[in-house]
């Protein structure tokens, strides 16, 4: 089969051959389909087990299968295939009523993001403590290559944790209480960790990441809560004030 | 690797077990394509266990049969992990995977022409020289009669090697599955087979397809090394001597110690053909 004169051109049809289930082929040509499918549903399950473990594996490689046969990877590193999944989840009919399911795979996928991240030095509380009080005011705090961080209009954190770790669901967990929530996600001592952040907690970041100065990113936040924002913060690793270890 | 010894894929799933487990020339394979990220904890797992192991760097990815350069991103990411990781083995696939900047997950076929060959030679040597050493080819596993080869498949891994300088990788299962997919001897591949360029051999498990049973064989690396794989690599080693030998499992991943118990085999194989030339 396949006849073709030069490798461009077999490569060609080999490939529409592959995308299109109803160009004819050998029924062996199958092994090829279905490997390719499988390589990119098993990269979306492993990138996205939350979401999985939410709505089922068949559930999920169903999913997967609509999401793959639109968007190939762009890369090898499989570990990064998917950055479009959670916009299609919002937009995938099947999945209209689980209004959560799009803010869990973003999440998901900052877990990806700050596993993977470029190994900056994690700025310390003692070295903002170390800093000229006067100085302090005019401060950059720059977030560190491994935080995401994200407020939530329905309590996306609480449903990702609790379905990220099967070894972490208790069987008496209450349930999700059914409010906004925000999170940070940072990588602190080298294992990908995350705390719960308010509203003006991710204003703050937010602000940050933009360049604003310690006084102007405070503004965001209620007078009296900037301390105890600030150490929660440096000690969930969101900030660095080097790179590259 | 002083004698050639036996090795093992690498999961993420048994990092803890590879690191304790005792260094008697056990060695570990990776596919860089999981290690070409920024930072973060995988690169020192796979320090930690580079401290203690030989490693292998087996690409998945360079698609160095494609009609097309090697991408130069990924070919400096791999550079780059040679130079930290220091390899006492590099591999890659006579195959393609990479397509006008898609990338299909597996390790697709073509016709064996001469154009071809040319192309492969390029990229061949264009891998070599950014990565500043000798790499194996991996022969691949065969579902379609493809028309159109010039070369027979050997012919072609040896040319290849003659102009480019790399070595091969025999990959015994695959001989297997493509002689009962496409017909042909097994052993008469083995036989056949150029043993001065052999670097490493491969070893794993296959399926029959869910769909055609087994009529086609699927190379699927989900199931324990065959015996009629187990036969073929004893054939294979009485003939052309001892070499760094590979257990690769990817998928429905046993635990460490059963894969360690295929490894063992491996090694004894490897160990007797030794004792017989001392």
């Amino acid at each position: 089969m396949m006849h073709a004169a030069t490798l461009a051109q077999f490569q060609d049809d080999f490939v529409r051959t592959l995308l299109d289930p109803d160009r004819p082929a050998p029924p062996a040509f199958a092994v090829y389909r279905n490997t390719v499918m499988k390589g990119c549903i098993d990269a979306l399950q492993a990138n996205y087990p939350a979401v999985a473990k939410l709505v089922g594996e068949e559930w999920f490689r169903a999913a997967a299968a609509v999401y793959a046969r639109d968007h190939l990877p762009r890369t090898p590193m499989l570990l990064e295939y998917g950055a479009g999944f959670a916009d299609f989840l919002a937009r995938f009919e099947p999945a209209g009523e689980l209004t959560y399911l799009p803010a869990v795979a973003r999440l998901d996928r900052f877990w990806t993001e700050s596993h993977v991240a470029r190994d900056d030095e994690p700025m310390l509380a003692k070295s903002l403590a170390a800093l000229d009080p006067e100085r302090l005011g005019a401060l950059r705090l720059r977030p560190h290559a491994a935080a995401r961080w994200a407020w939530h209009e329905l309590p996306a954190t609480t449903i990702w944790s609790r379905n990220r770790n099967e070894e972490m669901v208790a069987a008496d967990e209450p349930d999700v209480e059914w409010r906004p929530e925000g999170v940070l996600i940072a990588r602190p001592d080298d294992a990908v960790r995350w705390i719960g952040l308010d509203a003006a907690g991710c204003a703050f970041m937010d602000a940050c990441a933009a360049g604003a100065t310690l006084v102007e990113a405070a503004a965001a936040v209620p007078a009296g809560d900037l301390s105890g924002l600030l150490a929660s913060l440096l000690d969930a690793g969101a900030f660095t004030d080097g790179e590259a270890r | 690797m002083t004698a050639p010894s036996a090795g093992l894929g690498l999961k993420p799933a048994h990092f803890a077990e590879a690191l304790a487990a005792p260094a008697d020339g056990l060695w570990f394979e990776v596919h860089p394509e999981n290690y070409k990220v920024a930072g973060g904890p995988r690169l020192r797992w796979l320090e930690s266990i580079r401290a203690r192991h030989p490693l292998s760097l087996h690409g998945v990815a360079l698609s160095l049969a494609s009609d097309a350069e090697p991408d130069a991103a990924q070919l400096a990411r791999f550079a780059a992990l040679v130079r930290r990781f220091e390899p006492a083995l590099v591999s890659e696939h006579l195959a393609w995977s990479a397509f006008q900047g898609a990338y299909l997950p597996d390790l697709l076929p073509f016709p064996r022409t001469s154009e071809a060959l040319a192309r492969i030679v390029a990229n061949v040597s264009r891998v070599q020289d950014a990565l500043g050493c000798r790499i194996a080819i991996e022969n691949p596993s065969h579902y379609l009669a493809l028309e159109g080869h010039a070369w027979d498949e050997i012919g072609f891994l040896a040319e290849l090697a003659r102009r480019s300088g790399c070595g091969l990788l025999l990959d015994v299962n695959n001989v297997f599955v493509s002689a009962r997919n496409l017909g042909g001897s097994a052993e008469a591949y083995v036989d056949a087979f150029p043993g001065e360029l052999v670097m490493e051999v491969h070893l794993a498990g296959h399926s029959a397809d869910p769909v055609l049973g087994h009529a086609l064989l699927v190379d699927s690396h989900d199931a324990p090394v065959a015996p009629e794989v187990w036969a073929l690599y004893e054939r294979l080693i009485a003939r052309i001597g001892p070499r760094p030998t590979l257990i690769e499992r990817d998928d429905k991943l046993p635990g460490f110690a059963e894969l360690m118990v295929e490894r063992a085999r491996a090694l004894d194989v490897l160990h007797r053909r030794l004792a017989k030339a001392a």
